[in-house]
């Protein structure tokens, strides 16, 4: 009885820890490019003020129901994912409320809050949301597939579907599956690629060209709301990487070494890359990504 | 406790200090001012270092920035902008246009005094206005959010009949919905 609330306690901080983590992230990641671009750039905390200064705006902005209701979809996403997600392997506080099967439950409620974002978006009858919406969708579409290869290929290979499982495994065989299904590992990192919507995939938010897409009727408090989502569910997107592919972390210096290792895989990729077209970025999802999940499927059929 | 002076006082001084830090800019490029904003924003000027940083839509955004001589025809639009903007929300008029005209001083499509029309913070002199010269007019901007002085949304709201009847003045057909906060 004693373990479920250390599980509980344990989860409500996890929130906080990404929340912090994810901003601060995505402040290093405003400063890299600055420094790629040979400016100085804003300092790293820069994303923690303008999160505290969107908070402190008002928000008189109705445009029906699901508008108030598509940012909360979207933190309700991200806190979910997150507490699915085992951050510390080993640690009664960390390990969260994973279960057997979390990886297929994992699978749909990633699609959830863009889905919920989708039908906020929608009724705000901004036709950049619109566009931005349909462009969300088509590219969901595209990197999906050979990020559910992946995932199907290691639930294939070690016949498990949970989470700390697959850590496991890693951990008695003592060899990273990045290495042991290498596959799986390369269709997963090109999908992410587009799962973080940097550049040359940042067709939804498209600035100076669909004028932020999608969030564009949100200001104030919902952009605050949407923003912490973001930084909550980059988070987990990156431990849930670690988990599957670097071992896991046994310590939180491990896993934000790890986790920003991963991370800095799109965000390089996108300081020096234009923007892709719609029908571009489903082709190249469609293309190497697609193939390498074929392979990483054969590779778990045959192995 | 909540409607505590001084505890409101250090909320004030914390926000404050955050919109100061924070400001996202709608550059509205109306006039040939607006070819001075790329060079401030990239990496020679380098804005981003103040937390200056472009907005995409008008609901984001905390600050309009008006890049010089607005016709009637714009003033109408800009008027939408202005409003659909979230407060806290500050105006910066940019060259010697929004200040008396300018070079456009004997126009007959063209608004001489922006702060007729909407409450102006900061204006940035010059004809155009350097990039260092709208660094510095972020910088007195940021000075007065410090402050507590940059209130032209609350000067707009105060004083909205006035405003109004000098907007209605000069667009013929007024066909925008009518506001009363």
């Amino acid at each position: 009885m004693e373990s479920i609330w250390y599980k509980i306690l344990g989860a409500i901080i996890t929130v906080i820890v990404a929340f912090i983590v994810g901003l601060t992230y995505m402040g290093l990641s405003r400063k890299i490019t600055a420094r790629i671009q040979n400016r100085k750039g804003p300092p790293f905390y820069q994303n923690f003020i303008d999160a505290l200064k969107l908070a402190s705006k008002t928000s008189a902005i109705h445009h029906g129901f699901m508008q108030h209701v598509g940012p909360a979809f979207m933190m309700i996403t991200s806190i979910m994912s997150v507490l699915v997600v085992p951050i510390l392997t080993g640690d009664q506080w960390f390990s969260n409320l994973n279960f057997k099967g979390d990886l297929i439950f994992l699978l749909y409620i990633m699609v959830f809050g863009p889905l919920g974002m989708a039908l906020g978006a929608g009724q705000t009858g901004n036709p950049n949301s619109a566009i931005g919406v349909t462009r969300g969708l088509s590219q969901m579409v595209g990197f999906e597939i050979p990020w559910v290869m992946a995932l199907v290929a290691l639930m294939m290979q070690y016949k498990t579907t949970s989470i700390v499982d697959l850590i496991n495994i890693q951990q008695e065989q003592g060899v990273w599956l990045m290495f042991s299904s290498p596959f799986a590992f390369i269709a997963a990192v090109l999908a992410m690629l587009g799962m973080f919507r940097y550049s040359p995939f940042d067709i939804v938010g498209a600035p100076t060209e669909l004028a932020s897409g999608p969030v564009s009727e949100n200001g104030g408090k919902y952009l605050f709301t949407l923003m912490s989502s973001n930084s909550i569910f980059a988070f987990a997107k990156l431990t849930l990487y670690v988990d599957l592919f670097l071992g896991g972390a046994s310590n939180i210096v491990e896993l934000l070494i790890k986790t920003f290792a991963i991370y800095l895989i799109p965000m390089l990729y996108g300081t020096v890359s234009p923007r892709y077209r719609t029908e571009q970025a489903i082709k190249y999802f469609w293309g190497w990504p697609l193939f390498f999940g074929f392979l990483a499927l054969l590779y778990a059929a045959i192995f | 406790m909540i409607n505590d002076k001084n505890s409101q006082k250090i909320v004030d001084i914390i926000q404050n200090w955050s919109r100061k830090h924070s400001i996202w800019v709608l550059a509205y490029g109306t006039g040939c001012g607006a070819i001075e904003i790329p060079p401030t924003m990239t990496s020679r000027y380098d804005a981003e270092r103040l937390g200056v940083r472009g907005a995409a839509t008008p609901r984001q955004a905390d600050v309009l920035l008006i890049t010089g001589y607005l016709t009637t025809k714009t003033l109408k639009r800009v008027i939408r902008v202005y409003e659909q903007m979230q407060d806290p929300k500050y105006v910066i008029g940019f060259g010697s246009c929004t200040i008396n005209g300018g070079m456009y001083y004997d126009s007959y499509n063209t608004i001489k005094v922006l702060d007729k029309y909407l409450p102006v913070d900061v204006y940035i002199n010059g004809c155009m206005p350097r990039p260092e010269a709208v660094l510095a007019g972020f910088g007195k901007l940021q000075q007065l959010i410090a402050e507590g002085k940059a209130n032209g949304a609350t000067k707009y709201k105060e004083n909205l009949e006035w405003y109004k009847g000098n907007q209605k003045k000069i667009i013929p057909n007024w066909v925008m919905p009518e506001y009363n906060w």
